[in-house]
């Protein structure tokens, strides 16, 4: 299954990697803990931890780690990701509480030699069963109202300008731009590209030609079902330009692993002369589909 | 165990002041009917079924278990040939399908559910024993057909545990795998809903006198709503299975768009089931824990009414949210779908306070049972925070179908399935042979795969967030995700150690047995007040039921359960002991 090696062509920097946008020390980041650490050893050394823990509220969100998650390289994203940092302070805090409750318990109320008398038989005790039946309703409602503020950020739809028809199938990607029927189309480790204004909402039409595909773009923390005969509309407003890797994300048979494309925002004025040059000679869906079960996936 | 107090009473011999008749026919001698393989072969015993249900599941997780492996070894390079694609995608589809449909379920409702609930209720068998068999051979039957798919031309199904239409149609995987995956599931769901009916029918109707439903023990508690959502949830994974079937073969459309059928409607029905399955497989394995808390923390259960409230809860809530399953189709109403998902960590919660409240002032042992347990707490506490985080529909869609939901649903099945499972296994080993399994090697067991599950998943959160997809053969090379596949994989395979120890230990505490007597744990509920093992017919008495723990109150007659519920207010002996 070695189909990487002769997948990539010279340009060291990986797609997904390539952000223009991002410092130095935030690709180290990407690159895994060890980047995460080093940045945080030069920056601002574990001040989050104690303002992660004491003051989530406060701080809403603009001071915390990004907690392994991306930055969101779109409006939407961003508003994702704040979602994301919120959930996860509230997680540290609450399940940092249970879990210090379990370990003290564990470890105070260990079985002592020589004690051999029973402990006291305590089985109800009213009020703090309510308090602990109250408050996680009230965290769970403080969860259910940022998190539908959001939702309602990121699917958002309002008018744009360019609109892109997306369309999956086994296995490779169209990109179609109505406006001027350029059509981008490829399969696999062709590795198909969107290409994209920045800093203008742009409205994805996105279905399957045949069975359930996933449209994830990992740099702007959002996925959506490609679906033979439904279509799903969204909004992307890219923020940076650059190259960003996506992958179908649902299983979709047998070469679903190398279901590959890239998303690459340029700037308006390039995305319009882009989008005007005539798009030449390209092979259908069906004769890529043709393709690929008889010669197998490919560049 | 020597400090732990034996109970005075032999189920056929030392009678106590208030022990009752149970059944006068069971006077005479026990042991008839067939012996050996044939007694397995015919046997309508509740717990002949139930150990034969749990020693097939056990062979099944383990055949899953190695299935695993592979995929650990295939991803541990992005340049690996251990498996071809097609092969990867057969073997995620059957471990899913093994662990899911035929471990994590059986093993708890077929297998140990069989085995105790008749004895926790104080009955002489389950309420219809042949209903009984037939269940288990239909499950024995199917889960053969399940493994049958290696064999076919074609290889097995390959389309995931979940079947997706139209992935799962016959053109898209022709194939009699396919076909045999839905005939085996088809087979172990009528199984299901066989010991569904059963267990409701036990448990309504056949306890013992006293029994009322606020004394019976959480684990039957939480089998009986269980048994109630199988009822619900299982008729209709068969019904779309049936339809899938129709769709494979009868020309029919009802799930491809090109006849006018509606693919969403698969999953629509698949998560109906698909749901309320995931707490099919997690309150069996919450009730073990239930079990196995108090009697090693020597106190009753703390909140017993509120944690079968809780029960009750997510039961109900389980129906209701399906559709989190499909934040990413555009095609459900996420604000309702995201607030009930968020609404079943409120009892979930109630639910691990109670458990924390039972052993606060307790005193614990940790026996290999207990530190299962426990460990199920940590596994649970961190699958269900992640567990909230993917009920927000914002960041469900950049974590959907990536390896944090693979991270955090292996965390949760893991946790309960696995550890609570093992816990109930070691905890009631000594009633099914009167025998003790080595607690020292349980220990090392418990602690490599507590090592190995935090090694094996927590890697994966990490690499779901920088967007690695699940169900995938490969990945690219360059993007840095290699190191973390491999600790996961080397977290793999000291899971693997751990379940080595598992046989070591079956094998040494079956050839070299350690008696364990009748109640080793100085247990609370009524099936250790007979013998270990039990007689044919369970019971020849039964001590008074005067709360949930009929066998405690009977060795400890001065040490009701304190509080508003059933127990009694401290009496001065009670006092006496607290105060010295």
């Amino acid at each position: 299954m070695d189909v990487w090696r002769d997948a990539r062509h010279t340009d060291p920097a990986p797609a997904g990697v390539s952000e223009a946008p991002l410092s130095a020390s935030s690709r180290a980041a990407r690159r895994g803990l060890v980047g995460r650490i080093a940045k945080h050893a030069n920056g601002t050394p574990r001040r989050w931890i104690p303002l992660a823990v004491l003051a989530p509220i406060v701080l809403a969100g603009c001071q915390l780690p990004d907690f392994g998650a991306y930055k969101g390289a779109t409006s939407q994203g961003q508003d994702a990701f704040k979602l994301w940092q919120g959930f996860f302070v509230a997680g540290i805090v609450v399940g940092g509480f249970v879990l210090s409750l379990i370990i003290w318990a564990v470890f105070r109320y260990r079985r002592r030699r020589h004690n051999q008398d029973l402990p006291r038989q305590t089985q109800y005790r009213h009020r703090i069963e309510i308090l602990y039946t109250v408050l996680p309703l009230l965290v769970v409602a403080g969860l259910f109202t940022f998190t539908v503020i959001t939702e309602n950020e990121v699917d958002a739809v309002p008018r744009s300008q360019v609109t892109i028809d997306v369309t999956a199938f086994q296995w490779g990607w169209q990109f179609y731009y109505p406006a001027t029927g350029k059509v981008v189309v490829g399969q696999t480790l062709q590795e198909p590209q969107m290409v994209m204004p920045v800093n203008e909402a742009v409205t994805i039409h996105l279905e399957s030609a045949d069975v359930v595909h996933g449209f994830y773009v990992p740099a702007f923390d959002f996925s959506r079902y490609a679906q033979p005969g439904t279509v799903n509309v969204f909004n992307f407003n890219v923020l940076h330009s650059g190259v960003y890797r996506g992958q179908c994300t649902q299983l979709c048979g047998l070469y679903h692993s190398l279901m590959l494309f890239s998303v690459k925002a340029v700037s308006p004025a390039d995305f319009e002369t882009w989008v005007h040059q005539t798009s030449g000679h390209h092979p259908s869906i069906g004769q890529l589909k043709a393709q690929i079960h008889a010669q197998g996936p490919g560049a | 165990m020597t400090d732990v107090i034996t109970p005075p009473l032999t189920g056929n011999g030392i009678r106590g002041p208030e022990v009752i008749e149970a059944a006068p026919h069971h006077d005479h001698h026990e042991e008839h009917g067939p012996t050996g393989v044939l007694k397995w072969l015919t046997s309508t015993d509740h717990k002949v079924i139930g150990m034969s249900y749990m020693i097939t599941s056990l062979v099944l997780f383990y055949i899953a278990g190695i299935m695993a492996l592979v995929m650990r070894l295939q991803l541990s390079s992005p340049h690996a040939s251990l498996v071809s694609f097609a092969q990867y995608n057969e073997l995620f589809t059957m471990h899913g399908s093994l662990m899911l449909y035929l471990f994590a379920g059986p093993f708890a409702f077929g297998g140990l559910a069989n085995y105790i609930v008749p004895l926790q209720v104080g009955a002489p068998d389950m309420a219809f024993p042949r209903l009984n068999a037939l269940s288990y051979w239909l499950y024995l039957t199917g889960s053969i057909t399940m493994m049958m798919g290696f064999l076919v031309a074609g290889g097995a199904a390959s389309f995931g545990w979940v079947a997706y239409a139209p992935l799962s149609n016959a053109t898209n995987s022709p194939g009699l795998g396919g076909d045999i995956w839905i005939m085996a599931l088809i087979l172990t769901g009528f199984s299901a809903i066989f010991t569904g009916v059963n267990l409701v029918a036990t448990i309504f109707y056949l306890r013992a006198p006293g029994m009322t439903m606020f004394r019976m023990p959480i684990f039957t508690w939480n089998m009986l709503v269980t048994a109630i959502l199988i009822l619900i949830a299982f008729p209709v994974l068969t019904s779309a299975l049936i339809m899938l079937f129709c769709d494979r073969h009868f020309g029919t459309h009802i799930f491809s768009v090109q006849g006018g059928g509606s693919p969403i409607l698969w999953q629509n029905l698949f998560w109906f089931f698909g749901h309320p399955e995931v707490y099919i497989l997690a309150l069996p394995y919450f009730g073990i824990v239930t079990e196995v808390i108090p009697v090693f923390s020597r106190k009753p259960v703390f909140g017993y009414k509120g944690m079968v409230f809780a029960t009750l809860s997510i039961a109900a809530l389980s129906t209701g949210v399906w559709a989190h399953h499909m934040f990413t189709t555009g095609l459900v109403l996420l604000p309702f779908f995201s607030l009930l998902s968020l609404l079943i960590a409120v009892p979930t919660g109630i639910k691990f306070f109670n458990w924390i409240g039972t052993m606060w002032r307790g005193q614990i042992h940790f026996s290999a049972a207990m530190l299962f347990s426990i460990g199920f707490l940590f596994a649970f506490l961190m699958g269900g925070v992640t567990g909230v985080m993917l009920a927000a529909p914002p960041i469900d869609f950049f974590t959907h179908d990536t390896y944090f939901v693979v991270a955090h649903f292996h965390q949760v099945l893991f946790g309960t399935a696995v550890f609570a499972g093992f816990s109930g296994l070691y905890y009631w080993y000594p009633k099914f042979f009167g025998r003790m399994l080595r607690e020292h090697l349980g220990k090392w067991h418990f602690w490599l795969m507590f090592i190995g599950f935090w090694v094996t998943f927590m890697p994966q959160y990490v690499v779901g967030l920088l967007g690695m997809p699940r169900r995938v053969a490969t990945y690219p090379s360059y993007l840095g995700w290699q190191s973390y596949n491999i600790i996961s994989t080397v977290g793999a395979f000291i899971i693997a150690a751990s379940f080595a120890v598992l046989l070591w230990n079956l094998w040494i505490s079956w050839r070299k047995p350690e008696i364990s007597g009748n109640n080793p744990w100085d247990a609370h509920t009524l099936e250790w007040f007979t013998t270990s093992p039990p007689p044919h017919h369970n019971y020849s008495h039964l001590p008074p039921i005067r709360s949930e723990r009929p066998t405690w109150d009977y060795n400890h007659p001065d040490a009701p359960a304190i509080g508003h519920g059933e127990g009694r207010a401290p009496s001065n002996s009670e006092k006496a002991v607290v105060s010295s």
